[in-house]
């Protein structure tokens, strides 16, 4: 197979991972090369500046105090990473993940620096679990940043096949598609076979397939950050099934057709607009107003 | 947006909180700035649609006040952009109109050189961070800004696009887009050229002495 045909789906890219015997995140450089025209040095420089990135919004936002523009978001992150130190319920590890995922949409929120993977609202998932699933088992800058090229690919095939935009697809099409791209790196990072990849990606999605974009006052703020925190934990609970040998009963293609299918379905009051869910709330109407309100200040 | 590159998934590094609102409101002022000449001495805003109803939240007034002083999505100063921008001595305002605009995400700046003249371009942003200008100077225009981009004010009249195009042919720059609008027949003109490699102040010195009928060019 070409590596021009590799990226049409998930079975191009296991096909193409299998004749040449390379993992996804190695297709995923060697297309961008010839994409690009770059040297390999400097792509991989390039997503090296991303993992700084990343890890510097974490940082930031589990260590310094953030508010939000708003004032509606901030500290929320810090709080939940402080609490995980005592055997959380959800154990340490998904704990600090999902309070590193928070962290990195709090500082978004307060207009830090971020890296969107897929995009801005769901930049916490890939970055918070990643991040502190490389902390605690002393992976590398050079491994994290393969893990960062699987996700893409990942992502890529969303953004082709169906959709990565909250006004396109509603929250999955963020949140949901993020939580893939993790679950994918973390799995391949592990030593994982390109097929478990696609099936712990396959997972991720079906878990939160169907899940609406209702943006209180049309920030990125309620509920996306919680749901990043979601996120992270779907990602890595997903990589554990499929490291596990757990499969997905339908194949990744087939998941990504069926999200896209149900994004189009999903109206557009719950696509972004802040004209349904969360956002019509008493509540979230409320908040909207006091936002709006702040507006002519 | 077949060709995707994995950048495009895992990115752009951005200050948030919107690629939108915020990352795509600082390009789309940092276009204008390059269609002023770099010569920003007052800028004002005005906001359409969505751009006006969440402007606060999503800090897209300092997004686009940080790009009309240059600076780039990425960059940590844009929530003190006001401030900058006092520092640096750039007058700004930024108002909200009701008016229906065609697209969501639009806003019209109207940058004021140092020696008086004024130049006006009107933006959406599309979703992502990507941007389209679509006026300037009262001139319906279409480009994206994901290309190098050529933009020539020149004269309605014969044999000045082939000159163009001959030139930087010469200069082994390829042409990705082209597009040609005018006021009216003979009257002022402007051609967009997005092209595949950058083109350099010295191409553009270049093409303004070779060509005939040019009366201002900028690149983006």
């Amino acid at each position: 197979m070409l590596l021009t045909d590799a990226f049409q789906n998930g079975e191009s890219l296991r096909r193409y991972c299998l004749e040449n015997d390379i993992p996804i995140y190695e297709a995923m450089i060697r297309r961008e090369e010839k994409q690009s025209e770059l040297p390999r040095e400097q792509i991989l420089a390039e997503m090296k500046k991303n993992l700084d990135v990343m890890r510097d919004s974490v940082r930031k936002g589990l260590t310094e105090k953030v508010e939000s523009v708003s004032g509606l978001s901030g500290g929320e992150a810090m709080r939940l990473f402080k609490y995980g130190k005592h055997n959380p319920f959800s154990g340490y590890t998904a704990c600090r993940a999902a309070a590193s995922a928070m962290a990195v949409v709090e500082v978004n929120a307060s207009m830090g620096r971020i890296v969107a993977a897929p995009t801005a609202g769901a930049s916490g998932i890939l970055a918070g679990a990643l991040i502190e699933s490389g902390r605690q088992r002393g992976w590398s800058d050079e491994t994290l940043v393969e893990g960062l090229f699987t996700a893409g690919a990942i992502g890529l095939i969303f953004a082709k096949n169906a959709t990565i935009s909250g006004a396109g697809g509603g929250c999955q099409a963020e949140t949901g598609v993020a939580a893939s791209m993790t679950a994918a790196a973390l799995v391949e990072i592990s030593g994982g076979a390109p097929v478990q990849a696609l099936d712990a990606a396959a997972m991720a999605m079906k878990n939160v397939m169907g899940l609406i974009c209702d943006p209180v006052a049309g920030l990125v703020e309620c509920p996306c950050i919680k749901r990043n925190a979601l996120g992270a934990v779907n990602a890595m609970l997903c990589a554990d099934m499929a490291l596990s040998g757990v499969t997905s009963l339908i194949p990744f293609d087939e998941v990504v057709a069926a999200m896209y299918a149900v994004g189009k379905d999903i109206r557009p009051e719950y696509r972004e607009t802040a004209r349904g869910g969360l956002a019509t709330t008493p509540t979230g109407k409320a908040v909207a107003q006091r936002v709006r309100r702040m507006q002519g200040e | 947006m077949e060709d995707f590159s994995v950048f495009d998934i895992i990115g752009p590094r951005m200050t948030g909180p919107s690629s939108s609102h915020t990352a795509g409101a600082v390009r789309l002022a940092h276009i204008a700035r390059h269609i002023a000449g770099l010569d920003v001495a007052q800028a004002e805003f005005t906001l359409y649609g969505s751009f006006a109803e969440t402007d606060r939240g999503h800090g897209t007034d300092k997004a686009l006040v940080a790009g009309v002083l240059g600076m780039e999505p990425d960059d940590a100063r844009i929530k003190d952009a006001f401030a900058v921008a006092r520092e640096q001595g750039v007058a700004v305002s930024v108002e909200f109109s009701d008016e229906p605009p065609k697209h969501p995400n639009t806003a019209r700046i109207v940058i004021t050189g140092s020696g008086g003249q004024i130049t006006e371009v009107v933006g959406e942003s599309v979703g992502g961070g990507n941007i389209r200008i679509s006026e300037i100077n009262g001139l319906e225009v279409e480009f994206s800004g994901d290309y190098p981009t050529l933009i020539i004010q020149h004269n309605d009249q014969p044999g000045v696009i082939a000159e163009v195009s001959h030139v930087l042919a010469q200069l082994g720059v390829n042409i990705a887009f082209m597009r040609v609008f005018r006021h009216g027949k003979g009257e002022d003109a402007y051609m967009t050229i997005e092209t595949d490699q950058p083109v350099t102040p010295e191409m553009l010195e270049m093409i303004k002495r070779l060509c005939d009928g040019i009366n201002k060019l900028f690149a983006v």
